[in-house]
């Protein structure tokens, strides 16, 4: 920057004078409004905005003028320079738009081009539907109790009323661990989960046992020598056969929907009395047994489903168990959670569940 | 068990309207499930035929066919004889049998049709009971009676099959639903209608000329019941009727003295047996089997005898096995004129264990070891004495031995508010006395209490609650209400149910899939996880009943399991696997027998304590599996193979996330490549192990190789998991970040300069991360530059250069000094 000129001529700083200040501003936004890009645009900076330009070269000699014509000068550089500015910067706006909107024109992509760098992990439905229906009973104020595969004799069979010469102790088939003199098996029921419980705690009593259990069933479609049951276990004052069904008419309809219900029928388990069969409605017809015009698939027409066996906890088993029976009575019932996952997921093959086939659980995710 | 309908009504007096369907509706609500109701599944010509000619015929295969001409009379349209080849050989000339003609259809959709087969042309077929759909008796043909009807007679009616018959699935306590009678009782219950008990007749008293009979065991056999028969005509043939009702419920005609025992078994639930009195050498003793003792019983097998077994014996020896079978020597042939009938009533528990023993079931068998009604054994006799005269002439003994008598029913004491309370619905004191009486009891009033007497018929009917049981089912089990208990407020999962969830989302959200696998592994398992003779995971329970004799034992890893899984996967195809199982596995030390305690109380504490600590130790493990690659190629780029850091990896995310850090140590460990191997310790425990698999443990089990594998005690972890996680307090200074490049020898491990690092660095240092590993040409042979971030924060000021710089030099220091490493220039 040069300093005041204290002698000035006049005429020697003719480039003030309000022609060439004009001529000097047109001829700036007219570079302005020809800059066609960002690059252009920064050449005109140098010619018409920036230090060198005309008129900052203009501005430079108004400090020789006169007072008077400084005033008058400085007026006319300053409009011009800012207007200048201003339609440099407007400029500048559009055209750094523009080029945004070129670079996202050109980095468009294929966003149909697969991710599936890292497949997805999942967990086993049998997992997920016990943890499902754990959550329901758990819900209900209920808790989850669980317990050994390897049991001892005394606790699978004996103490739910199953004594040594009980025709259902063969009926089921048991797993022995070698030697037999150690009584110890594979449990056949999550039962001695119930007795544990009632040996261990006090009631009230409401716990759900879901758990692996062992029978020696030929492997097929329909049958695995390793299964999966939840059973359920309430044991409190006044609990009759109206709260067993409670619970599992409650049950059902979270696992399947409002209207469901059960239907019990006479049968016959050592360790309750009365004994009950339940069956559910079929979740698909409704109980109507028709399907799209013909007999339902999922409940071949029957309407109901048979889901597992039930009652009122034999007096013979509290007593074992150390519950005193002139004071409390319970209900207990079980099913298998391998059938129920088929039939309400549509698993057509057994086998299908133990075989680990990573297609077959895939698709459940992590979550049910 | 199997009821012609029309048996059923024989005893009672079911309404005319009533449909079979509201009957067994009925009935299944009683506790007699319906199994099903069988009608002639047959169509088309099934007519009576009499064989006129056969010629057997030895075939190349072993086989003998009998080429046959029946006569089957017009129903084949020429009344010529019908040339039919049939394998069975238990018939002969002249008898009359089933024949369905070409165009008639078995049960199974099976077309009948003139085909060419062993050289003849087979125009129709001779017929089986399980052919017909109507007994599983596949060993012969049927052979009908010879006045059954004539050739070319509708075969339907004869046989019954134009009749319905209800087969009903029984429960064991209701043994005495074996029996038309039985079944009969409950259709007159369900219908409030009478019933006519068949064993309800007029029996001659027991005198002295019986044949002799001496019980020594009077609780294994309480009643011994003999009636006699003399001149009976062993060739007369069984009734129609009779053969069909068997036939109807399962059994094929024998002979008519054995039809007869069936018969009377399947009407009353009387199991009968018939001795030729001719073969029996005086007295019978009823006792139980000594050691050493055998028997040939009547199907050939000679048995070997327990001292709980009760034999029948003479002067000859044991001639029959109580209740369950008898011996060859005294049974009924084809030559028996004088016949000794047996009722017996023996113990049930004695028959459930002797069959058991000898593997013998029989329908007998199946009565006598669920409970028959012990009063009866004079009626069925009777009633056996009557056929055999009323169809094989001859005259009934006189003679009548009665040994013993019926057990008393126990008295059950019942508070009359027991059902109500029980199944929730208003049943009233008038109304459970009026149902017990029902269903046959004998009952007095004793204050607030009902006496109740089941009835002979009833042995199940035991306790109180089995008296609920009665009268709930004749209320309806489908009238209880549906009311939720009353639970009270619980404190939903444990936390190590909800770390087990956790474990599981996380594998599974990392790309893990889950698998469930049967713990049986056989030594072979073992032997290809190349584990050391005195490796503790060979150390395992052995099943004394394995279902195959290569899996007999029980898994102490999960290993064999997850990578048979995955081998079966790369067999499909499926070649990229991450899989996880997480489950219980049995520890293997033998903890002596456990004890079998009483059950009339609880046991003690000290009982208690015996008893779960005899149960091996099943802790929970979680492993992994990795094939493959862990990331697939595409078209960003190539894949990464999975490798031994993904599987150690998998193990630190799982302590991770409850809250642990795992140390990390070399190891050498089977199924490991050893030089691929850590070990997983927490608080200096070896919890697990992890990393790349040995190749030949990867060829043994068929899958790729470098696969990776990783397992560890989920329980051990569970058991120092943290269960209140606490907040970090943190710094809002600004951070410092020093790298360092440190030359250290290759055996010196990163966890080690780490540790060095991290113990020099002081208070101030945030995090130590390694992030380059350099081998190569700028190093000498032998060494290794390992490249880490330092971070320094302090959590009261901004820290100055030299600070940091001193903190980096003093952490320099301490790796300089104990694992001689020098700075990278």
């Amino acid at each position: 920057m040069s300093g005041p000129n204290t002698n000035y001529d006049p005429v020697q700083v003719s480039a003030l004078d309000e022609a060439s200040v004009f001529d000097m501003r047109d001829a700036a936004l007219a570079a302005i409004n020809a800059a066609i890009d960002l690059a252009g645009l920064k050449e005109v900076r140098s010619s018409h905005v920036g230090d060198r330009s005309p008129l900052a070269l203009a501005n430079r000699e108004i400090g020789a003028l006169p007072p008077q014509a400084r005033k008058d000068a400085g007026s006319r550089v300053g409009r011009a320079r800012a207007a200048v500015a201003q339609a440099f910067e407007a400029r500048q706006a559009v055209l750094e738009d523009e080029a945004q909107e070129r670079m996202l024109l050109e980095e468009r992509v294929d966003v149909t081009l697969p991710w599936d760098r890292h497949p997805m992990g999942a967990r086993h439905p049998i997992t997920m539907l016990s943890e499902k229906i754990a959550d329901v009973f758990v819900g209900m104020g209920w808790e989850i109790a669980e317990g050994p595969l390897v049991e001892a004799e005394w606790l699978n069979f004996d103490a739910l009323n199953l004594g040594p010469d009980h025709p259902a102790r063969t009926m089921q088939d048991t797993f022995w661990v070698d030697p037999p003199e150690d009584h110890l098996v594979l449990r056949t029921h999550t039962s001695p989960v119930q007795a544990r419980t009632m040996l261990t705690r006090k009631p009230p009593i409401y716990v759900a046992c879901p758990g692996r259990v062992f029978r020696t069933d030929e492997y097929d479609a329909t049958h695995s020598p390793v299964f999966h049951q939840v059973e359920g276990l309430v044991i409190d004052k006044g609990i009759s056969m109206a709260h067993l069904r409670g619970a599992l008419d409650h049950m059902l309809q979270a696992l399947f929907g409002e209207g469901m219900r059960t239907r019990f029928r006479p049968s016959y388990f050592p360790f309750t009395e009365p004994s009950a069969e339940m069956d559910m409605v079929c979740f698909i017809c409704h109980g109507s047994g028709q399907q799209d015009e013909g007999e339902c698939r999922t409940c071949r027409g029957e309407g109901w489903i048979e889901l597992g066996g039930c009652g009122i906890v034999n007096p013979r088993v509290l007593i074992a168990c150390g519950v005193d029976p002139e004071v409390y009575s319970g209900f207990a019932f079980g099913f298998g959670i391998d059938r129920l996952l088929m039939f309400r997921h549509g698993v057509a093959d057994m086998r299908d569940i133990f075989e680990g086939d990573i297609r077959f659980a895939t698709p459940f995710g992590v979550e049910l | 068990m199997r009821a012609p309908l029309s048996w059923i009504k024989d005893y009672v007096a079911l309404p005319d309207t009533l449909t079979i369907d509201e009957l067994t509706d009925r009935l299944t609500a009683l506790g007699l499930k319906l199994e099903a109701i069988h009608r002639a599944d047959i169509t088309g010509p099934l007519v009576v035929g009499r064989v006129l000619t056969m010629d057997p015929e030895p075939q190349k295969n072993g086989k003998t066919i009998n080429w046959c001409t029946v006569d089957v009379g017009d129903a084949n349209g020429t009344g010529e004889p019908q040339g039919i080849v049939c394998g069975a050989h238990n018939f002969k000339p002249g008898d009359l049998v089933v024949v369905i003609l070409p165009g008639g259809v078995l049960p199974g959709d099976f077309v009948i049709s003139a085909r060419k087969t062993y050289g003849h042309v087979s125009a129709g077929m001779i017929c089986s009971g399980r052919e017909l759909g109507i007994s599983d008796d596949h060993d012969g043909i049927i052979v009908l009676p010879t006045d059954a009807g004539v050739p070319g007679q509708d075969a339907l009616p004869i046989l019954g099959l134009d009749e319905e018959v209800i087969e009903f699935e029984i429960n064991p306590d209701r043994a005495y639903a074996m029996s038309l009678r039985g079944v009969a009782r409950e259709a007159a219950l369900g219908f409030q209608v009478p019933f006519t008990d068949p064993a309800l007749r007029d029996t001659p008293a027991g005198n002295g000329e019986g044949h002799p009979v001496s019980v020594e065991d009077p609780i294994g056999c309480p009643v011994f019941v003999t009636r006699s028969v003399t001149g009976f005509d062993p060739s007369a043939p069984t009734p129609t009727w009779m053969v069909r009702r068997l036939e109807q419920v399962g059994q094929r005609s024998i002979s008519l003295a054995v039809d007869i025992t069936n018969y009377v078994m399947f009407e009353l639930g009387r199991p009968i047996h018939a001795y030729d009195a001719d073969k029996l050498q005086g007295e019978l003793v009823i006792r139980r089997a000594v050691g050493g003792e055998s028997l040939k019983t009547l199907d050939g097998n000679v048995r070997a005898l327990s001292e709980e077994d009760l034999v029948v014996t003479d002067a000859s020896g044991i001639i029959g096995l109580g209740g369950v079978m008898g011996g060859e020597s005294t049974e009924i042939s084809d030559s028996t004129v004088n016949v000794l009938v047996e009722a017996a009533h023996w113990d049930a528990t004695a028959m459930f264990r002797t069959g058991r023993r000898h593997k013998l079931t029989s329908e007998a068998g199946k009565r006598n070891e669920r409970g028959v009604d012990p009063e009866i054994c004079e009626a069925a006799a009777d009633r056996v004495v009557e056929l055999l005269v009323a169809h094989g002439g001859g005259s009934a003994g006189r003679g009548v031995t009665v040994v013993g008598q019926a057990p008393a029913t126990a008295e059950i004491e019942l508070e009359p508010a027991l059902p109500q309370l029980i199944s929730g619905m208003p049943i009233s004191a008038e109304m459970t006395n009026a149902i017990l009486q029902q269903v046959g009891c004998t009952t007095t009033s004793a204050g607030d209490r009902l006496k109740v007497w089941p009835p002979s018929w009833r042995p199940d009917l035991t306790d109180p609650y089995d008296l609920v049981e009665e009268v709930v089912r004749v209320v309806g089990y489908d009238d209880v209400p549906s009311v939720l208990p009353p639970a009270p407020a619980g404190l939903g999962l444990t936390q190590e149910q909800q770390w087990r969830r956790r474990l599981g989302r996380l594998l599974a959200s990392t790309g893990h899939v889950e698998v469930i696998s049967f713990p049986f592994v056989g030594t072979t398992d073992l032997d290809n996880l190349m584990l050391a003779d005195d490796d503790p995971r060979r150390t395992t329970l052995r099943l004394a009943n394995p279902l195959s004799s290569e899996e007999p034992l029980l898994a102490t890893t999960l290993l064999p399991g997850l990578l048979k899984t995955a081998a079966r996967n790369v067999s499909r195809g499926l070649e990229d696997l991450a899989l996880f199982e997480i489950a219980q596995v049995a520890k293997g030390d033998r903890m002596g027998p456990t004890p079998i305690l009483g059950v009339d109380q609880r046991p003690s504490e000290e009982e208690l304590a015996g008893l779960t600590e005899a149960v091996p130790a099943q802790p929970l493990h979680a492993a992994v599996v990795l094939c493959g690659n862990e990331d697939r190629a595409g078209w960003w780029g190539s894949g990464r193979p999975a490798n031994w850091s993904d599987g150690i990896e998998a193990m630190r995310m799982l302590a991770d996330s409850l809250g642990l850090e795992l140390e990390i140590a070399a190891a050498d460990l089977a199924p490991w490549h050893p030089g691929r191997c850590a070990e997983l310790r927490l608080a200096g425990e070896v919890v697990g192990h992890a990393g790349e698999l040995h190749p030949r443990v990867c060829r043994n089990f068929g899958i790729p190789p470098r696969s990776v594998a990783a397992e560890i005690d989920a329980s051990a972890l569970e058991a120092t998991a943290v269960a209140v996680p606490q907040a970090e307090v943190f710094s809002t200074y600004p951070v410092a970040k020093e790298d360092v490049a440190l030359v250290v020898a290759d055996s010196v491990t990163s966890a080690e300069v780490s540790s060095a690092l991290r113990e020099g660095a002081g208070p101030m240092c945030e995090s130590i991360r390694l992030f380059d590993v350099y081998v190569g040409d700028q190093i000498e042979a032998g060494f290794k530059s390992l490249a880490f971030s330092l971070r320094f924060r302090a959590p009261d000021r901004t820290l100055t250069d030299a600070e940091c710089a001193a903190a980096r030099d003093s952490a320099v220091a301490v790796a300089v000094e104990r694992l001689g490493a020098r700075q990278r220039a």
